[in-house]
């Protein structure tokens, strides 16, 4: 009776460990790792027109650029209070991603979509991606990630959560 | 020591009820303010919805009209032209958090305005579009 208690307690240790550990390497093959939106002025400001986007997906000088154009963001007026403005680039930058996103032209690229790696992971073939999805009426635009990304507007890009809707149709 | 005590009273109630009146913005005082700005140069000035309907849904020299967006129908869904992400309805009737704050208000019609037409809204076209959307059934 007294040598079963520490058997039992060491076996139900080592089950959550080696489901902590399983948890982990699925977080990890899922490619979500931070992908940081909590920030309640960012989510409100930055995600009417689009989903608010990772900060993580751009460099530094990419989202300072953005946030010193807002007055023309994408052919779209996005002005912000310069109050707001501080802050959310505060934000912004203190989640970006650690590597430069500037373009072959040394300026900071300033379209998630535009980057080395988006590209890379968005090409076509590549995870069931078809050709000219992007442009498809389900779809619509790359800034639409959440026409697969089933819970992007959450900042959850894992994987087994995406869904690439019929080339054209809607979803 | 009473009468300092009711001073104190009276102030943080004053206070209290400042608070809720800024809060608690209703569509009919967008209405009477841009009613009011437009009459400081057009004294005659009385809101329409129809002008606002027809306003909201034609386009101004640019490619976009508001209704690009927001659909003819204020009361449902719009989806951004770009994006594609939803939008939702604009009446305050379908969507009470539409018309009930100045901050929100007044940095949407700063940034479709110019979207739209290139330039702000005047007083007069704003007073229209929130007749019209305040006339916008469910």
């Amino acid at each position: 009776m007294t040598a079963t208690f520490p058997t039992r307690a060491l076996r139900a240790l080592a089950l959550v460990v080696a489901a902590g550990a399983a948890g982990l390497a699925l977080a990890d093959d899922d490619e979500n790792k931070r992908m940081n939106i909590n920030h309640p002025e960012y989510r409100s400001e930055c995600g009417s027109c689009h989903i608010a986007f990772p900060p993580a997906l751009l460099g530094t000088g990419s989202w300072r650029a953005m946030m010193a154009g807002l007055d023309k963001h994408f052919g779209s007026d996005a002005s912000l209070d310069a109050e707001t403005s501080a802050v959310i680039t505060k934000f912004l930058v203190a989640n970006a991603a650690r590597r430069d996103t500037s373009g072959s032209d040394g300026r900071p690229q300033l379209r998630i979509s535009d980057t080395p790696w988006f590209r890379k992971e968005h090409r076509d073939g590549h995870d069931g991606i078809t050709p000219g999805i992007f442009r498809s009426e389900a779809v619509k635009s790359a800034a639409n990630c959440a026409a697969c990304h089933r819970n992007a507007a959450e900042g959850d890009y894992s994987e087994r959560d995406i869904r690439i809707p019929r080339n054209g149709a809607r979803s | 020591m009473k009468r300092h005590t009711l001073w104190i009273l009276l102030a943080g109630t004053a206070v209290l009820a400042g608070g809720v009146a800024r809060a608690a913005e209703t569509p009919a005082d967008f209405l009477a303010r841009y009613q009011n700005e437009a009459r400081q140069s057009a004294p005659g000035f009385s809101a329409s919805a129809e002008r606002g309907e027809k306003f909201f849904t034609t386009t101004h020299g640019g490619e976009w009209s508001c209704s690009t967006c927001h659909t003819k129908n204020p009361a449902a869904r719009g989806k951004h032209a770009n994006t594609g992400k939803a939008i939702e309805p604009m009446a305050p009737a379908a969507n009470p958090e539409r018309l009930a704050s100045t901050r929100s208000v007044e940095k949407w019609f700063g940034r479709n305005c110019k979207d739209v037409l290139g330039r702000v809204c005047t007083p007069a076209e704003k007073a229209d579009v929130v007749a019209w959307l305040m006339n916008s059934p469910r």
